[in-house]
């Protein structure tokens, strides 16, 4: 049995400077994986890569058995792979309804579609209360459950989350957390990359610490949580 | 006899026209915040093909039968050149700095002129296109029926658009490209599409603006691009730019204002040598200055932060 996603070798660079120097990792399906690491770790840059936005220099991905070197990003959706980008990048003067819609792109099934914005809705009754404001009039942290209702509304077999927690305040991210706790336990299988490493790599199965584009160290979450160097560095103890 | 209805009349008729070419101007900054200088080149070769229809089809054909046949030939023509630009010139600059594409634009424009100007049997001189020149008596204002054929194209052309971008799946996945269009990549558009259908959008716009410009004045000539599109670009800044209301808002503001300016001013004491139509084009970029002044997000626009 092979893995949903299987990362090998990957190296990208921005002109000269390689911002991820061949790192190796898989996600199984039902599985949440968790990339943490500093700013400039090249997190993000790996997340961008496998959904198509960067090219990498070397490296293979496959996704769900096929190859994902190569096949521009509108179509790596098609397969399954959901990105919920850093920053949020909601689609500022459009609706929620609308952002939500805009998530579904690629489907055709309009009932199944409204079903799941109801699903959305359920999910963050806050989206549902406010559906016809323009998203840019949300809080942050409104905006990243809608970026995360977006995402799910493709129907991913994958979800990447690219920082859900940043720039929220405590209760919001609490919220966040709880809500990928909730989708872990539905059985959806999440790629999520966090600088908040206490939050991540509790509800992750499988942890891998970056720096400087390399992967140093891996370890189920539980292990990393426990892990005396993981502490020291990313959970502020000493 | 009060001549104010008949100006504004003038004023509406000639904005609607650099409306029109200043969607494509602003649609295709609004996607890709290039400003295409070869626009007014892309309206004028919309000419040059309406007029190669005119000219295959037996004289005598009736205008019903013609206009439509124009319409055709030129904006085909428009949008294969729009489209071949977009593709071959600007499409292999995309993320270099902005201003290699502009200068392309630029020499794109030279180009497109002169390439008519050599290969287009006699169009060096304004070649005659065939004019709908009956009038109307609308109490104090006369129009032609090419003013009639202007104004309805503007309308239709104007909803049609309107009801595209904001109903139709195409439409709604052009907004999220101009709003952010590496995200709409990960909802699955194919941005560089949509790229296209805006660039091919503004070229038709452009051969329908063109045939217009033929039916109502009579002639065109390779050099008509130059000028309407600096006033169609003009509109579009003063409408705010990327946004398409806007356009057509700016185009009817613009018309109005030169129309009335280059009519009215000489009026004012002091002003009597600043009238009359060879003065419209001043008036025409002095209101663009005062909107860059006190309103640079034109009338419509937004004040958002610049993206680059």
């Amino acid at each position: 049995m092979t893995a949903l996603l299987e990362v090998e070798d990957l190296r990208v660079a921005y002109g000269k400077i390689e911002a991820v120097k061949g790192i190796s990792f898989s996600v199984e399906a039902g599985q949440v994986v968790t990339l943490i690491g500093t700013n400039g770790a090249g997190k993000t840059t790996t997340l961008r890569t496998l959904s198509g936005l960067l090219k990498p220099t070397s490296g293979r991905i496959t996704f769900d058995g096929k190859p994902l070197t190569g096949v521009p990003a509108h179509k790596i959706v098609a397969l399954g792979l959901a990105h919920s980008p850093e920053g949020r990048h909601i689609f500022p003067r459009l609706t929620i309804a609308e952002n939500l819609q805009l998530g579904a792109f690629l489907r055709s099934d309009k009932e199944g579609i409204e079903k799941d914005i109801q699903r959305a809705y359920d999910l963050f009754p806050i989206l549902g209360e406010r559906r016809k404001q323009a998203a840019g009039t949300l809080s942050g942290g409104e905006q990243q459950m809608l970026a995360m209702g977006r995402a799910l509304m493709s129907q991913p077999k994958l979800l990447m989350l690219d920082e859900p927690s940043m720039g929220l305040s405590p209760i919001m991210m609490q919220k966040i957390m709880a809500t990928i706790s909730e989708l872990k336990a539905q059985g959806t299988t999440i790629l999520l990359v966090e600088q908040n490493a206490q939050a991540a790599l509790s509800l992750a199965d499988q942890g891998h610490v970056m720096e400087i584009g390399k992967v140093v160290l891996s370890g189920t979450g539980e292990d990393l949580l426990h892990d005396e160097s993981v502490r020291k560095a990313y959970l502020g103890e000493d | 006899m009060n001549t104010l209805p008949q100006q504004l009349a003038n004023g509406l008729l000639l904005g609607s026209m650099y409306g029109l070419i200043a969607i494509g101007y602003t649609m295709v900054y609004g996607i890709v915040q290039l400003i295409n200088f070869a626009h007014g080149e892309i309206f004028m070769t919309g000419g040059f093909g309406a007029l190669t229809v005119y000219l295959a089809l037996p004289s005598g054909t009736s205008m019903w039968a013609l206009v439509p046949l124009m319409l055709i030939g030129g904006g085909l023509v428009a949008v294969l050149i729009a489209v071949g630009a977009e593709r071959f010139a600007y499409r292999p600059l995309r993320g270099a700095p902005r201003l290699a594409p502009l200068i392309t634009a630029i020499g794109l424009s030279l180009a497109l002129q002169e390439v008519v100007r050599n290969f287009y049997p006699q169009a060096d001189k304004a070649r005659a296109f065939p004019g709908l020149d009956a009038t109307h008596d609308l109490g104090s204002v006369t129009i032609k029926d090419a003013d009639i054929f202007l104004v309805l194209a503007a309308v239709v052309c104007m909803a049609s658009l309107a009801f595209f971008v904001r109903r139709s799946r195409t439409g709604r996945a052009m907004q999220a490209t101009a709003q952010d269009p590496d995200t709409a990549q990960l909802m699955g558009i194919d941005t560089n599409r949509i790229i296209v259908i805006a660039f091919a959008i503004g070229g038709f716009f452009a051969a329908v603006a063109a045939v217009a410009f033929g039916l109502k004045y009579g002639s065109i000539d390779y050099r008509m691009g130059f000028l309407m599109g600096l006033k169609a670009f003009t509109a579009a800044v003063l409408g705010g730019i990327g946004n398409i209301y806007g356009a057509m808002l700016g185009g009817i503001v613009l018309g109005i204002a030169e129309t009335l300016a280059s009519a009215y001013i000489d009026g004012i004491p002091g002003m009597q040598q600043l009238g009359g139509q060879s003065w419209a084009n001043v008036w025409a970029f002095c209101l663009l200055i005062l909107v860059l002044l006190f309103r640079p997000q034109g009338l419509l626009g937004e004040r958002v932060a610049d993206r680059a």
